[in-house]
């Protein structure tokens, strides 16, 4: 089982390595090696291609922790201008690992709202890994009312482990925080957009995905618990977390496929996300296009079918 | 090289909480240990003390059809739903295999009970879970039965009471039981909007999804004492953070303590509760006086 991304990545980095080499040499021998080099490139090109398309739910959960993916910040950088974040929950304190605030995406003031990790680790250590505690979902709840009065709707990017676990959370009342957020946002009278774009991890990552329109990036994932929880407790070995990513159904593709989110967007294959124009530009347009047709909705409409969205979901015999 | 032992500095332990009722050790067939305070009890010594322990009051889990029969008024519980079946819709290993236990053991089609009943004569929807069903998790199932619950009080324009335990979403159901939460905290937003009383009794153990939805969003949550009520369970905590639990954490001593539950009620004395509950919430709005 591979334990991080770059396990299955070190064939390319081999061949990547090579051609390093290879350029290298042609500079100090001043041999001209082009032809042979934009082969190599290509069969490596083609290689990562034929892999990225045929990914395991397991590869694609550590892809989806990835922490050189965009986060919130990157994606109200991209989306949003004239952007200004919001703090604090009114009650204890301000949560670095939600970020919220109000910006302007196509020509609309919206409330943008989203789980935040670091770059790095000290960085992630300072937004706590992206795991929310109480003050993070009270700071989200307080700017989700704060759209509702101002009629401005709600974006929310979806990329976290879980909510915190720990003793300060619970003593703060961590269950309560969440359970009033999917109420809150269950019946919110303006609408709402989820993005997922990375780690979807249980309740944490729940509280802030009860929307309109949910879209989801090629290799994020939305499971229930992590496979390792779930491979600990159900089959108590924490190695065979694979089998029960596979398992959860958890892919972008399956959870299309349960009608549990509303559309995918493909990732690219061999850029960083946010350098493959084509990923933006389609990020954009579909965001784009799902917020006209929610805000061109009735309000009283929208949450008709907001609420039925939710209604109709499971599977059961009667 | 040992020290005199004159010379050891003695700690004793504070005793002086501790009830002193004698401790037995009959451990005769079918006698257990009282998980709290190990104190061996037969199950007849159990049935008698109505499930707690005679030592220390531990309250024993009850089955959900003993709940219902304990705060229901007699011969007024009508089942709802209980042609709701769970299946394997993901395939999941082994999930049929645990469903079959389950419903073998418990002879419950699900982990839950739904229907109307009257309490003190008023007429209510009632739902208890069953903590023997795969922990009581939720699932499409017990989703679904909660939403029905909650649209039948909405529809015949009843308070809604339940008894909840559980050990959160059901995994073998995957993201199908998370949404669960979504939904049937969107039932209780339509509670809500209609002006209905919603009840919620805490018992042990209630965790993880259920206590993170429509467990804690009701108007009064009744806690049972001792129980364990939480997001994340002690040990998941223990482990990822490393620290020391504080005594009691997560317990409704805890919880009350910290604002987040209403009234600790020991289990017999939780109908009563309910029948003066619902009689301060009838007779309505702007203070009307009751007859």
């Amino acid at each position: 089982m591979a334990r991080n991304k770059f396990d299955f990545e070190t064939t390319y980095k081999l061949l990547e390595n090579k051609l390093t080499e290879l350029k290298d040499l042609s500079v100090s021998l001043h041999c001209d090696f082009s032809s042979e080099i934009a082969n190599v490139e290509k069969r490596i090109n083609e290689l990562k291609e034929e892999r990225y398309k045929n990914l395991t739910p397991w590869e694609q959960v550590l892809i989806s922790r990835d922490l050189e993916r965009p986060m919130t910040r990157d994606y109200i950088e991209l989306l949003c201008t004239e952007f200004i974040e919001l703090h604090g929950d009114r009650l204890y304190g301000d949560d670095p690992a939600i970020v919220g605030g109000i910006g302007i995406f196509d020509g609309r003031s919206v409330t943008v709202i989203g789980h935040q990790k670091g770059k790095d680790t000290a960085d992630n250590i300072s937004h706590n890994f992206g795991m929310p505690r109480p003050e993070g979902y009270r700071k989200a709840y307080r700017l989700l009312q704060e759209a509702e009065k101002f009629g401005r709707p709600v974006l929310t990017f979806i990329n976290t482990p879980g909510a915190e676990p720990g003793i300060g959370a619970e003593e703060r009342g961590q269950a309560w925080a969440i359970s009033q957020l999917l109420l809150c946002l269950s019946n919110l009278k303006v609408p709402v957009i989820s993005v997922i774009t990375g780690e979807g991890g249980s309740g944490g990552a729940l509280a802030l995905t009860i929307a309109d329109r949910i879209l989801m990036l090629s290799n994020a994932v939305f499971s229930v618990a992590s496979p390792e929880t779930c491979a600990s407790i159900l089959l108590r070995d924490i190695k065979r977390a694979d089998e029960m990513a596979a398992a959860l159904k958890l892919s972008a593709a399956s959870l299309k496929d349960m009608g549990i989110v509303d559309e995918v967007i493909d990732e690219p294959v061999n850029e960083h996300l946010l350098d493959a124009p084509d990923f933006v530009l389609s990020l954009e347009s579909s965001i784009k296009k799902h917020l006209n047709e929610v805000c061109s909705q009735p309000i009283a409409e929208l949450l008709e079918q907001r609420y039925l969205r939710l209604r109709n979901i499971g599977k059961f015999w009667e | 090289m040992f020290k005199p032992a004159f010379n050891k500095k003695k700690t004793y332990i504070d005793l002086s909480g501790i009830k002193k009722s004698p401790l037995t050790f009959d451990s005769g067939e079918g006698n257990f240990s009282c998980p709290a305070c190990s104190a061996w009890i037969s199950e007849a010594e159990k049935i008698q003390n109505n499930d707690f322990c005679p030592r220390c009051s531990h309250h024993f889990a009850v089955t959900a059809w003993e709940r219902i029969y304990s705060l229901c008024d007699e011969d007024s519980f009508d089942e709802w739903d209980d042609n709701l079946i769970s299946y394997n819709p993901l395939e999941f290993p082994d999930y049929e295999e645990k469903l079959d236990k389950a419903r073998e053991e418990t002879r419950l089609p699900e982990a839950i009970i739904t229907g109307r009943s009257k309490i003190g004569g008023v007429d209510v929807i009632v739902a208890a879970m069953d903590s023997r069903f795969m922990m009581a998790s939720m699932g499409s199932v017990v989703g679904e039965k909660i939403c029905r619950a909650i649209e039948g009080a909405i529809k015949y324009s009843l308070p809604f009471i339940i008894v909840c335990c559980s050990g959160g979403a059901r995994m073998q159901e995957g993201m199908l039981s998370l949404m669960q939460m979504g939904k049937t905290s969107a039932a209780v937003g339509r509670l809500n909007a209609a002006g209905l009383l919603f009840i919620s009794i805490l018992t042990h153990p209630t965790t993880g999804g259920v206590t993170a939805s429509f467990a804690s969003l009701a108007d009064i949550i009744i806690a049972e004492p001792g129980a364990l009520i939480g997001f994340t369970g002690p040990r998941v905590i223990e482990q990822t953070t490393g620290q020391k639990l504080p005594a009691g954490f997560q317990r409704s001593e805890f919880l009350l303590q910290h604002g987040m539950i209403d009234i600790i009620q020991p289990r017999l004395e939780i109908r009563s509760l309910l029948v003066q509950l619902l009689n301060l919430h009838q007779g309505g709005s702007h203070g009307e006086k009751q007859v």
